[in-house]
């Protein structure tokens, strides 16, 4: 499903991903580890189309189309989701209003009617039980005065309803107490299936005991240096990066 | 000959078309002399740093359209609230187009100024209310000078008016250039409600200039809510000078909305004279190309315990330039005011500009004034958030620009004009509405 061949990437001049290689197939769930500064958030930015970060040298292929030169918004149209570490907020634009206006317009950009009112209600009620989310919440300004899990959930929420191909989700455990924690990969998993393929961004292994990876790449220096299996996950919450990078330095 | 000595010289020509016999003419003859005196503005007045009148002055406008230039309603229609029923007061080139007008003297007035001016049963009311409230200024002595038509509007003690009424301007380009100067004068007295929607359009591209002056008269605990939707083509230019008197407990609205023409500029001054009263001035600005929008404001507290909310968004590319200059004068009596004032701008490039200058005079000590102005671009941040839950970037800006304006166009108490504007703003940032706010 997603590609990733030998991907640089930098901003402002400063090169931050240095050669990502990767692959994720259908039904997948990979997990990228690493410590603060790896490149962790920069690598879900590039797959989402964010024109801050310069493609340098390589290609993100995603179901065999070369999607390195498609804006953001087209992305999300072929079926990519990022959920954002810090999502932003948009005071004066309804949850509910906004959520209608990206289903509406991908299935615009696919060629597809509006969805009919009744089955955007009906859908909005469904995801929103299975996020928890009060109806309140649903009319209030996008993330305005949300708290950490509220704007958490409501990143899921979108996923939910958008049903995306590949989700990319940058750092989803940040900010949550356990409780929204359970709430949000619960949802997670729920949407999962042989299909769709998910990418999880963590800086800790807490997360990947709600969402279980198959797949666990280490993220070091802009480079993936160690890929495992949930296992690797576990090791790295018990010993920390330090022990990688010392092999890599004994292999230097 | 130039603009103003034209006009000097209609005078007497005008003097024909009218009686001299009514007391008005001893105002208007003030009046043509205060111009004659004062002249236009220029830059050098501090009221006009930012805007220039001079480009405007160089057409050789007709003062006297000769004759009702036929249209019918299907060239209007789309002009006109047709999906809700109003009441009409309709001008083509300045003059009454009864055909298209529905006026009433039912339950309140809505019907022309001249025969206001000329019916003896309003002779009361006019001495009253006529050119009470308009300050010694040279735009508003001219448009008195030639003051004959426009919209007359009485709503008598506690009577809701029942439907809206429009107001409405249109300029068929018969002429070369056409200068119009409607007067309107409305009053609700006590306990009554009236909503008024005021739209000048031109059907052509011939240069237009108006020079509108409305005074507005609102009695004990009456409202009255009024529309401006300015969205007139390029060539037209619009002086709105609109006063109004509130007193105790009254309610006033305007809401002044100016997507369009060449140069607009609004004098608009609120004077508050009892108690518990509460005034809002509430505009939308969305400008482009070479654009020029001059909100000039007063609200002038002169009573203890009353409210204003004053809320100017401004949206502005290309080379357009806005100008807000707000001025919020409370008198030393006037304790226990309450007086809001806030005007944010988005400049979408760097050739746009706004000039914004609030200015509070506060002469008492127990009052509660704020003002905010802010200038600044569209959050890059927000946009890309927009774009990755596959909104593209027109529609991701126009959504937020909506967002930007969306506390401004909730106040709108009326459904339809409220639809018409977000629809109106829909079209100028082309996109379709594919959302609600």
């Amino acid at each position: 499903m997603l590609q990733v061949k030998n991907l640089h990437a930098s901003v402002e001049g400063e090169e931050i991903l240095k050669g990502i290689n990767l692959e994720i197939k259908p039904g997948e769930v990979h997990a990228i580890m690493g410590p603060n500064g790896s490149g962790k958030s920069t690598l879900a930015s590039v797959i989402a189309g964010n024109e801050d970060y310069e493609v340098t040298e390589g290609d993100i292929i995603f179901e065999k189309a070369n999607i390195s030169e498609l804006s953001a918004d087209e992305r999300a149209h072929k079926g990519i989701f990022l959920s954002f570490q810090y999502p932003v907020e948009i005071p004066g634009v309804s949850v509910t209003n906004f959520i209608k206006t990206s289903i509406n317009q991908i299935r615009k950009a696919r060629g597809q009617k509006d969805m009919p009112a009744n089955e955007m209600l009906k859908k909005i009620r469904e995801k929103a039980a299975l996020l928890e989310m009060d109806r309140k919440f649903l009319s209030r300004s996008l993330n305005e005065g949300f708290s950490g899990g509220e704007k958490k959930r409501n990143e899921i929420f979108q996923m939910a309803m958008l049903e995306p191909k590949l989700a990319v989700l940058d750092e989803t455990d940040s900010g949550l107490d356990i409780d929204a924690l359970r709430v949000v990969s619960n949802g997670v998993n729920k949407l999962k299936n042989s299909e769709n393929a998910t990418l999880v961004i963590t800086h800790y292994q807490r997360l990947l005991d709600y969402i279980v990876p198959d797949v666990v790449h280490v993220l070091i220096d802009g480079r993936i240096v160690k890929t495992g299996d949930k296992d690797l996950a576990k090791v790295l919450e018990e010993k920390g990066y330090d022990w990688i990078k010392e092999e890599l330095a004994q292999q230097a | 000959m130039d603009l103003k000595e034209k006009l000097v010289s209609s005078f007497f020509a005008f003097e024909e078309q009218i009686d001299l016999e009514n007391d008005v003419h001893v105002l208007r003859n003030k009046a043509i002399e205060f111009f004659e005196l004062n002249g236009f503005p220029t830059k050098k007045d501090e009221a006009w740093k930012y805007t220039s009148l001079k480009s405007l002055l160089k057409h050789d406008y007709s003062i006297f359209p000769k004759k009702e230039e036929a249209i019918d309603y299907k060239d209007i229609r789309k002009y006109c609230l047709h999906e809700i029923d109003t009441y009409q007061i309709v001008f083509v080139d300045g003059i009454y187009a009864s055909h298209l007008s529905s006026t009433t003297h039912d339950k309140f007035d809505a019907c022309l100024m001249s025969s206001a001016l000329n019916n003896p049963k309003y002779e009361a009311i006019i001495k009253q209310y006529f050119n009470k409230i308009t300050p010694e200024e040279s735009l508003v002595s001219l448009n008195t000078a030639f003051s004959k038509e426009g919209a007359f509007i009485r709503v008598p003690k506690s009577v809701i008016a029942e439907k809206p009424v429009e107001i409405l301007h249109f300029s068929t380009g018969n002429e070369a250039a056409l200068m119009l100067q409607p007067r309107n004068l409305i009053v609700a007295e006590e306990n009554s409600h009236l909503q008024v929607i005021e739209r000048h359009q031109s059907l052509n591209n011939n240069p237009v200039l108006t020079n509108s002056v409305t005074e507005i008269f609102v009695e004990k605990r009456a409202q009255v809510d009024y529309y401006k939707v300015q969205n007139d083509k390029v060539a037209a230019s619009l002086i709105d000078n609109t006063y109004v008197e509130q007193h105790d407990d009254s309610i006033c609205s305007v809401h002044t909305f100016s997507l369009g023409g060449k140069l607009t500029r609004n004098n608009l001054n609120f004077y508050q004279k009892g108690q518990h009263i509460n005034s809002i001035l509430n505009g939308v600005t969305i400008l482009e190309d070479k654009q020029h929008v001059d909100h000039n404001t007063l609200v002038h507290h002169q009573q203890p315990n009353c409210e204003s909310h004053q809320d100017y968004k401004g949206i502005f590319s290309d080379k357009s330039v806005g100008v807000f200059n707000g001025k919020v004068l409370v008198d030393k009596i006037a304790q226990k005011t309450d007086a809001f004032q806030s005007n944010n701008n988005i400049l979408l490039d760097d050739q746009s500009s706004i000039n914004s200058k609030p200015q509070l005079e506060i002469f008492a000590d127990d009052v509660k004034c704020s003002h905010g102005c802010t200038i600044g671009q569209l959050d890059n941040e927000a946009l890309y958030y927009l774009k990755t839950r596959g909104i593209p970037e027109k529609e991701a800006k126009a959504l937020m620009m909506f967002a930007f304006a969306n506390n401004v166009l909730d106040g709108v108490k009326l459904p339809a004009i409220k639809k018409r504007i977000t629809q109106q703003i829909a079209n100028k940032l082309g996109v379709e509405l594919g959302f609600e706010l």
